[in-house]
C-alpha cells in the first residue's frame, strides 16, 4: 500500500463496550430460543414445572425469590420477559446492550445504532399481553429476528479492526455458554412420566426440541445415524465443528480470535489464550460415554466455569489490567501493512 | 415573492417583524420565491407528513438531547421545522466577516488579560469585572497559547431586529453546542425535502469535521509530529450533549474519551488502549474548567484527569478551548465588546451589539431602573436563557423582583431593548405561521478563523414566543447559505 493509513488503536473502555454489547444481544437471542424450547415441554399438568427447569438452568433460583414471584408460568415468563428489574431479564440484557451502544456510538455504523434503538423501543413496550397463549411464540420470533437483524447488519457495516475481533469474542463465549445452558436442560428434574417406551419417546422428544432451540435440527438428522441416542445429540451440540451454536466450534473460533489479535494488533493475548487451550483440551478428552457416566450437569458446570474464567481472562488482558509495556508504535504499525 | 407567498398563505402576518422569507431582499434572487411555490405544491398536508416522518427518524437515529427533570431523564429530540432559514450571499459575506473579527478580538482580549493586561490598565474595561469575575482562571496567567488561540471553537448568537440589521447578542467561547444540528438538519432536508432544495445551489456544511481536526492538529504540541494524536473528551454518555459528542468525534475520525480513559505521567497525557498507552496531543474537551483537573480545580470532579492542567503548562498538550474562556463571553465583558473591538483592532464591530446598559455604570443603571418595563434584563453570569426578565411581557410584581435584585447587585446585570426578532415561516399548529428566529454561526480558529457557512437557526416553536433555547422548548431549522450573489448578477439569474 502507498498510502499511509494510521492505526487509530483502540481504547480499552470500547473493547470492553464492544465484547458487551455483542454478549447481552446473544444473551436476548438465546433467552428467546430457550423460552420458545419450554413452551415445547410443557406437558399438561405440569407447566411450572418445565417452566422452574428456566429458572434453574439459568441459575435464578435466589435472584426469583427475592423478586418477589411465585414459582408459577405466568410469574417465570413475566421475569425473564418483562421484569427490569431482573438483570437476566430480556428488556434489562437489551438496556445494557443499548447502553453499551450508546457508549460506543463513535465506533459501530449509523445502522447498527438505529436497529439497536429502534429494537429497544420494541422490547421496552413487550406488555403482558404478549406473553399470552400463542402470542408468546410470536414474540420469541421477534426477539429473534431483532438480534439476526442486529448480526446481519453488523456483518455488513462494523468495520473489522481490532474492535470487530472483542465483538465477536463476546457473542461467542456467550454463545458457548449459552449452548451449555441449553444442553443443561435435561438437568432441570423434569423426568417424563409414564412407562418405558412412554418415557423414550418424551426423551426423544425433548431432545429434538433442544436441537430446535440450538437451530441445528435439521443438520443434526442430516448427520445422524438413524437409531440416534441422546449420546449424539450431545456430541452433536458439545463437538461438532460445523454446527454454529456447538461449544467446540465457538471456542476454536474464539482462540483464532485471540491469535489475530496477538499477531495482527500486537496485543499481549497470553493469558486468554492459556485459558482457551485449556478449554479446548477439556472440551476434548473425555468420551462422551464417560461424560454422561459421570454427570452431564456437572461436566457442563465445569465447562461454564471455565468460559467464566476465559472471559476474565480476556477483561485482564485487554481491558482493566493494562499495564503499559513498552511500546513499539513502528513495528506496530508494519504489522498492520 | 411576498405576492406569490400572500396567494399561497393568506392568513401569513410577520406583523412589525423582519420576515426571513417574504422580506424584499433582492439579493436572494429567485429563490424565496421558488421555496414559496415549492412548499404550496408539496401542501401543508404532506409537509405535515414528512416532517413527522423527519421527526421519527431522528427519534429512531437517536439524535436526541437528554432532559433531566426529578429523576427521569428523557431523551427528546430538538423540533425541527422544515421550513429552511435563506441567507444571501452578502448577507453571509457580512455575517462571515463579522464573526472573524469577534473571534480575533476576543482571543486578542483573552491573550491580554491573561498576561499583561493592558486593556485594564488603558481602562478600556474595569479591573474588576475580569479579574473578579468567577471565569477567570489565575492558572492561566502569563501561559502563551499556539498562535494565541483561546478560543478555538466560538459560537456567536446573532439576531435581526425590525429593520432587518444583524445585531450580536451574546458571544460562546465556552464549550458552544449545536454544531452537529447545522449539519444532520441538512442531512435531514436532503432526505426528506429533495424536491424543496433541488437546483438552488447553496454553501455545503459538511466540512465542519476536517476543519475541526485541521484546527486541532496546528495547536498540537510540536511532539505530535505531523499526525498529532486528538481526542474528544466528553462528560460521557448522561451528558445532555453526548449525541453532538459523538458527532464530532465521529466527523473528525477522533477517539471520544471520558476522564476515565486518560491518564497523565511525567507530565504527558496518554490514554487507555487495549495495546497500552497511547500518546494523546490535543483534547478537545467538552467539559466545563472547573471538572477538567481535579487536582488543579474541583477535587471532588469525576469527570477530569489528574495532572491535566501540570501536562499542558508543560506544553505537551494542547486543550482546547482553552482554560478560562469564560471571561471573555460573560454577559458583563459583552458589554465592553464594541470598545475592546476599537482597542485590539482598530475597527468599528461589522455587526454592532444590542444597545447594552451596564448596571454597574451610574448612568445605566438609572437608565435601566426608569425604563425597567420597556427593557429586557440579564444577570451578566447565567446561560441558556435564565434569569431574564422581559419588561414588557411580566407583571407588576415581577418588575419588583426584577428592581429588587438589580438593586441588591447592581454590577450583576444589563438591560438592553426588547428588539424584535426577525421570524421565519414555520409549520406550526395553525398551518404556516411566524415564528421568531435567531442564528449562531460556529467559528473555527487554529492558525486562521473559518466560519462554518450558515450556522444554527434556531426557532422559538411558541408563537409569540422570543426563547429559541432548546432547553426551553425551542427548535432549529435548516439554514441555507446562498452560494450565488443575486445582487452582483443584477437581480434574477
Amino acid at each position: 500500500m502507498s498510502t499511509q493509513m494510521r492505526d487509530p488503536g483502540l481504547l480499552a473502555r470500547d473493547a470492553e463496550g464492544l465484547f458487551w454489547m455483542a454478549r447481552y444481544l446473544e444473551r436476548v437471542e438465546n433467552m428467546a430460543r430457550l423460552i420458545d424450547v419450554t413452551q415445547s415441554f410443557e406437558s399438561p399438568g405440569f407447566e411450572a414445572d418445565a417452566w422452574w427447569g428456566l429458572i434453574k438452568i439459568n441459575a435464578d433460583e435466589a435472584r426469583f425469590k427475592e423478586r418477589g414471584f411465585s414459582a408459577d408460568a405466568a410469574h417465570i415468563k413475566r421475569f425473564y420477559l418483562l421484569d427490569r428489574g431482573n438483570p437476566t431479564s430480556v428488556p434489562a440484557s437489551l438496556e445494557e446492550a443499548r447502553t453499551n451502544a450508546r457508549t460506543l456510538r463513535p465506533l459501530i455504523s449509523t445502522e447498527m445504532w438505529r436497529q439497536i434503538n429502534v429494537f429497544h423501543r420494541f422490547v421496552s413496550r413487550i406488555g403482558p399481553e404478549d406473553l399470552e397463549g400463542d402470542a408468546l411464540s410470536r414474540l420469541c420470533t421477534k426477539l429473534k429476528d431483532g438480534v439476526q437483524a442486529h448480526t446481519g447488519i453488523t456483518e455488513g457495516t462494523l468495520y473489522r479492526d481490532q474492535g470487530w475481533y472483542f465483538y465477536e469474542l463476546g457473542r461467542l463465549v456467550e454463545r458457548a455458554d449459552q449452548t451449555t445452558r441449553m444442553l443443561d436442560i435435561k438437568y432441570t428434574g423434569l423426568l417424563p412420566r409414564g412407562g418405558r417406551e412412554e418415557k423414550r419417546m418424551a426423551e426423544l422428544t425433548q431432545w429434538n426440541a433442544v436441537l430446535r432451540a440450538a437451530a441445528v435440527y435439521h443438520a443434526f438428522k442430516r448427520r445422524a445415524r438413524a437409531t440416534f441416542s441422546p449420546e449424539d445429540v450431545v456430541q452433536f451440540l458439545l463437538r461438532d465443528s460445523s454446527s454454529p451454536r456447538s461449544v467446540l466450534l465457538c471456542v476454536r473460533r474464539i482462540e483464532l480470535h485471540l491469535d489475530d489479535l496477538r499477531r495482527y494488533y500486537g496485543l499481549a493475548a497470553a493469558g486468554p489464550l492459556e485459558q482457551v487451550e485449556m478449554l479446548r483440551e477439556f472440551l476434548l478428552e473425555k468420551s462422551l460415554s464417560h461424560i454422561l457416566a459421570t454427570g452431564l450437569h456437572e461436566y457442563l458446570d465445569l465447562v461454564q466455569i471455565q468460559l467464566q474464567n476465559l472471559a476474565g481472562a480476556i477483561g485482564c488482558a485487554f481491558f482493566r489490567d493494562w499495564r503499559p509495556e513498552p511500546m513499539a508504535p513502528q513495528a506496530q504499525a508494519q504489522t498492520m501493512a | 415573492m411576498s405576492e406569490i407567498f400572500n396567494s399561497l398563505w393568506p392568513e401569513y402576518d410577520p406583523g412589525r417583524f423582519f420576515c426571513e422569507l417574504t422580506a424584499k431582499r433582492p439579493d436572494a434572487g429567485p429563490v424565496p420565491q421558488m421555496l414559496a411555490e415549492r412548499l404550496g405544491r408539496i401542501g401543508l398536508a404532506d409537509l405535515r407528513a414528512r416532517a413527522d416522518a423527519a421527526q421519527n427518524d431522528l427519534i429512531d437515529l437517536g439524535i436526541t438531547f437528554t432532559v433531566y427533570s426529578d429523576a427521569t431523564a428523557i431523551d427528546r429530540i430538538l423540533p425541527f421545522d422544515c421550513i429552511p432559514r435563506v441567507l444571501t450571499a452578502p448577507e453571509w459575506d457580512l455575517l462571515e466577516r463579522a464573526c472573524k473579527q469577534r473571534v480575533a478580538a476576543l482571543n486578542a482580549f483573552l491573550g491580554d488579560i491573561y498576561t499583561k493586561g493592558r486593556v485594564v490598565k488603558d481602562g478600556v474595561i474595569p479591573g474588576e469585572l475580569v479579574y473578579k469575575n468567577s471565569n477567570y482562571r489565575p492558572e492561566m496567567q502569563d501561559f502563551p497559547v499556539p498562535y494565541g488561540t483561546y478560543a478555538h471553537i466560538c459560537g456567536i448568537d446573532i439576531i435581526r431586529d425590525e429593520t432587518g440589521d444583524f445585531r450580536v447578542l451574546e458571544d460562546n467561547a465556552r464549550t458552544p453546542s449545536g454544531v452537529s444540528y447545522v449539519i444532520e438538519n441538512r442531512h435531514l432536508m436532503l432526505r426528506a425535502f429533495p424536491d424543496l432544495m433541488a437546483g438552488i445551489k447553496l454553501r455545503p456544511v459538511d466540512d465542519y469535521g476536517r476543519r475541526l481536526r485541521a484546527a486541532m492538529a496546528e495547536v498540537a504540541p510540536a511532539r505530535g509530529g505531523d499526525d498529532p494524536q486528538v481526542v474528544l473528551l466528553s462528560p460521557g454518555i448522561y451528558n445532555s450533549a453526548y449525541f453532538e459528542h459523538v458527532f464530532l468525534a465521529r466527523e473528525m475520525g477522533v477517539p471520544l474519551v471520558v476522564g476515565a480513559d486518560l491518564v497523565v505521567e511525567d507530565d504527558r497525557v496518554f490514554m487507555r488502549t487495549t495495546a497500552g498507552l497511547k500518546p494523546v496531543h490535543t483534547i478537545y474537551r467538552r467539559l466545563n474548567d472547573d471538572f477538567l483537573d481535579p487536582l488543579v480545580f474541583r477535587p471532588d470532579s469525576m469527570l477530569g484527569v489528574p495532572g491535566l492542567i501540570g501536562a499542558w503548562r508543560a506544553g505537551n498538550v494542547a486543550i482546547a478551548n482553552a482554560v478560562g474562556t469564560g471571561v471573555a463571553d460573560d454577559k458583563a465583558v459583552y458589554a465592553y465588546m464594541p470598545r475592546i473591538i476599537k482597542y485590539y483592532l482598530g475597527e468599528e464591530p461589522l455587526i454592532k451589539n444590542v444597545d447594552t446598559h451596564i448596571c454597574r455604570e451610574a448612568q445605566g443603571l438609572k437608565y435601566t431602573l426608569e425604563n425597567l418595563d420597556k427593557l429586557v434584563t440579564k444577570p451578566v453570569g447565567e446561560s441558556g436563557g435564565y434569569g431574564i426578565t422581559i419588561g414588557p411581557r411580566a407583571s407588576k410584581e415581577e418588575l419588583e423582583a426584577s428592581r429588587a435584585a438589580i438593586l441588591a447587585d447592581p454590577g450583576n446585570w444589563i438591560s438592553q431593548p426588547m428588539i424584535g426578532l426577525s421570524v421565519g415561516p414555520t409549520l406550526a399548529e395553525e398551518g404556516i405561521g411566524p415564528r421568531h428566529l435567531d442564528l449562531r454561526p460556529f467559528i473555527v480558529t487554529g492558525k486562521e478563523s473559518w466560519v462554518l457557512p450558515g450556522g444554527l437557526s434556531r426557532v422559538a416553536m411558541k408563537r409569540g414566543s422570543l426563547i429559541v433555547n432548546s432547553s426551553q422548548g425551542g427548535g432549529s431549522k435548516d439554514t441555507w447559505v446562498l452560494a450565488e450573489n443575486f445582487a452582483a448578477e443584477g437581480g434574477a439569474a
